[in-house]
């Protein structure tokens, strides 16, 4: 049996399980395309920008917890590709992104369309794969998904030349699949380096038995792990209350009393006030991001810190721990829930509810209908709670980190590392593509959807069951802000001067559109919109002057947030 | 014998085209310093040593841990009985001594 390089890519991605593909066809990957159209496994998205494609991959990466793949061509295509592979670096998704790259015999000669992709992947990628002949995809395509999906996930590039897709290589017997390669989610299960020893988990049981005020400080690695499940129990059982980087929302039920909500830059002030009296910090699965601490000096004052993460390299990265462990979390909590004893903590329980009460989070006024948090509120009230939100990158986006009430791990999609913005489209698309029977809503603002809004298209020929709120201001919102707070209200290129006409757009594109500009009821209305199951961009005015409140001046400590009385 | 302010890191890596600029890329993004560089390849072997002469600060740990994470990155450790003087006679050879 003869099979081409085109063929061999393709059938090893069905072997992979792979059954969507994100990207768009050119001169340097016709011939894998020509052998995709081959395939009955897997669908095509054909996106209308390359860093769309990454996106869409990611939509679909972000909620199955599978590697997903995007194809791209050289050069241009490449080039538009690595923002969306940047962005799954830093916020460790796995993602397959398969290049297609000019014929060997041109490489290095400054070709049509040649750049040096494995260069340009190197700072943003786990690992990259140039492949020098047909024979070695049996090899690297497998790897490339262990390396994507193992330990700490992240995206792979494999650069493959135009003549090594056409290779023709006579195959005999088609290699038999490696049974280590077999993919799932329990993937690092195997892994020896992620399991903890009995001396590790007596220490942190110890630990935490001992303490008098500990607190968890959980993010994304819960979720990659999926221990949520383990990590409510744990919580419950010993009574320790659960904060939250963006990452990790959804990971601890926000109605749940020992829920303390996001810290961090925007943080509620209680949050970062309790975070400032623990004793124990117990941190599973973060990385100690600016973001999230504020200056780190400062961070937990009084802590011991415990840190346990899949990655050895984030353990005393930022922030020097007493105790820390390199172990997937779920391995941890299955031993450390059956060492921790039962404990009511009402002393620490009832602190927490004095500052909770004192320094509450500042919602407005719920007549206020039209106000960005009272709108996330009142979307969440009316959704089902496996409702998958993205987000683009802004205002918007912390204002759904602060008030969209999440209960489900992967519920919410947001560039948290990179800060992406035209992430929301994009991700939407794969995350409908990869979960049909549930309702996706991207809330973007007028600023981020620009930048991919070409992916209306894409949304158009796929007829998804998604709903794009922009939050309407008329500015670089989260810019202005800081323009504001921060640069003596020096205003300059975050007003735009013109502002398109959402509703209008949507309709030319193929798609519904509604405009709220006279509405008096936007509650009733959404209501209306949100019970279809229809691709459609609603356009929602707000203040342009609204400011992400409280907020964590740049260099100062958590605790000295400012906005937070004021609105109380 | 070791001095106090470098450190050789000892690397033992597989030898294909790329190898050398995962690794100098990861000193670069990571703001690591990297003052010196040796790297021959492994008779009958697929692999190559790398020797770095990097500063001796707080930052040492970190950089062993990133450094084991790179793909192509078989083994990592600090020579404690390299002799320090073969980047010295590189020195010289730089500065035309």
């Amino acid at each position: 049996m003869k099979c081409s390089g085109g063929e061999i890519i393709i059938r090893l991605l069905e072997e992979q399980g792979i059954d969507k593909i994100a990207g768009i066809p050119g001169g340097a990957n016709l011939p894998m395309y020509h052998a995709l159209a081959k395939s009955d496994k897997i669908q095509h998205i054909l996106a209308r920008h390359e860093q769309g494609a990454g996106f869409i991959a990611q939509g679909i990466a972000r909620t199955t917890g599978k590697a997903a793949v995007c194809f791209a061509t050289s050069g241009p295509g490449v080039m538009n590709l690595l923002t969306a592979i940047a962005d799954a670096k830093l916020d460790s998704i796995p993602l397959v992104a398969i290049t297609g790259q000019i014929p060997s015999s041109l490489v290095g000669t400054d070709a049509f369309q040649e750049v040096d992709t494995c260069g340009l992947a190197i700072p943003i990628t786990k690992h990259n794969f140039f492949v020098s002949s047909a024979k070695e995809l049996f090899h690297i395509l497998p790897e490339a998904f262990r390396v994507a999906e193992e330990g700490r996930p992240g995206p792979v590039i494999i650069d493959i030349p135009k003549d090594v897709q056409l290779e023709e290589i006579e195959i005999d017997i088609w290699p038999a699949k490696d049974r280590n390669n077999e993919r799932s989610i329990d993937i690092y299960m195997n892994n020896d380096k992620a399991i903890a020893s009995l001396e590790d988990i007596d220490q942190l049981a110890e630990m935490i038995n001992g303490s008098k005020k500990p607190l968890l400080y959980i993010g994304g690695g819960i979720l990659q792990s999926n221990s949520h499940k383990l990590l409510y129990d744990f919580a419950k059982k010993n009574s320790i209350p659960v904060a939250s980087t963006l990452m990790g929302l959804g990971c601890f039920p926000s109605n749940d009393p020992l829920y303390l909500g996001m810290l961090g830059m925007h943080g509620a002030p209680y949050t970062n006030l309790i975070l400032n009296e623990t004793d124990l910090l117990i941190a599973f699965g973060v990385r100690f991001d600016d973001r999230a601490t504020g200056k780190i000096a400062e961070f937990c004052p009084k802590a011991s810190i415990i840190h346990v993460d899949i990655d050895p390299a984030e353990l005393d990265k930022n922030k020097s721990t007493n105790f820390s462990l390199a172990a997937d979390i779920r391995l941890v909590l299955d031993e450390l829930i059956l060492s921790i004893e039962e404990n009511q903590r009402e002393g620490w329980i009832k602190e927490i509810t004095a500052i909770k009460e004192d320094y509450p989070f500042p919602m407005k006024k719920k007549e206020d209908a039209y106000h960005p948090l009272n709108l996330i509120k009142s979307i969440g009230s009316m959704v089902e709670d496996d409702t998958i939100i993205t987000t683009d990158v802004g205002q918007h986006q912390m204002w759904v980190a602060q008030a969209y009430p999440f209960q489900k791990p992967r519920t919410l999609l947001t560039s948290g590392g990179l800060g992406t913005m035209g992430f929301g489209l994009p991700t939407a698309i794969g995350a409908a593509l990869a979960n049909p029977d549930k309702k996706v809503i991207c809330v973007s603002g007028d600023g981020s959807i620009l930048m991919n809004l070409q992916e209306l298209a894409t949304l158009a020929d796929l007829n998804l069951n998604i709903t794009i709120i922009i939050l309407n201001n008329g500015v670089l919102g989260m810019v202005r802000q800081l323009q504001e707070l921060f640069f003596q209200e020096t205003y300059i290129s975050t007003k735009f001067v013109t502002n398109p006409d959402f509703a209008s757009i949507a309709k030319n594109f193929g798609i519904k559109g509604y405009d709220f500009k006279n509405n008096q009821e936007p509650e009733g209305t959404l209501q209306k919109i949100l019970s279809l199951s229809e691709p459609c961009v609603i356009n929602i005015p707000i203040d342009s002057s609204e400011n992400v409140m409280p907020t964590v001046p740049p260099g100062a400590a958590n605790h000295q947030m400012i906005g937070g009385k004021k609105y109380a | 014998m070791p001095r106090t302010t470098d450190v050789i890191i000892q690397l033992t890596v597989n030898n294909h085209p790329g190898v050398m600029s995962n690794i100098t890329g990861l000193f670069t993004r990571r703001a690591f310093n990297l003052e010196g560089i040796l790297c021959g390849r492994l008779e009958d072997t697929k692999t190559s040593k790398m020797y770095l002469l990097v500063n001796n600060d707080n930052r040492i740990n970190q950089i062993i841990k990133q450094l084991e994470k790179l793909y192509d990155v078989l083994e990592v450790s600090i020579c404690t009985n390299c002799d320090y003087e073969v980047f010295d006679n590189i020195h010289q050879l730089i500065q035309g001594k």
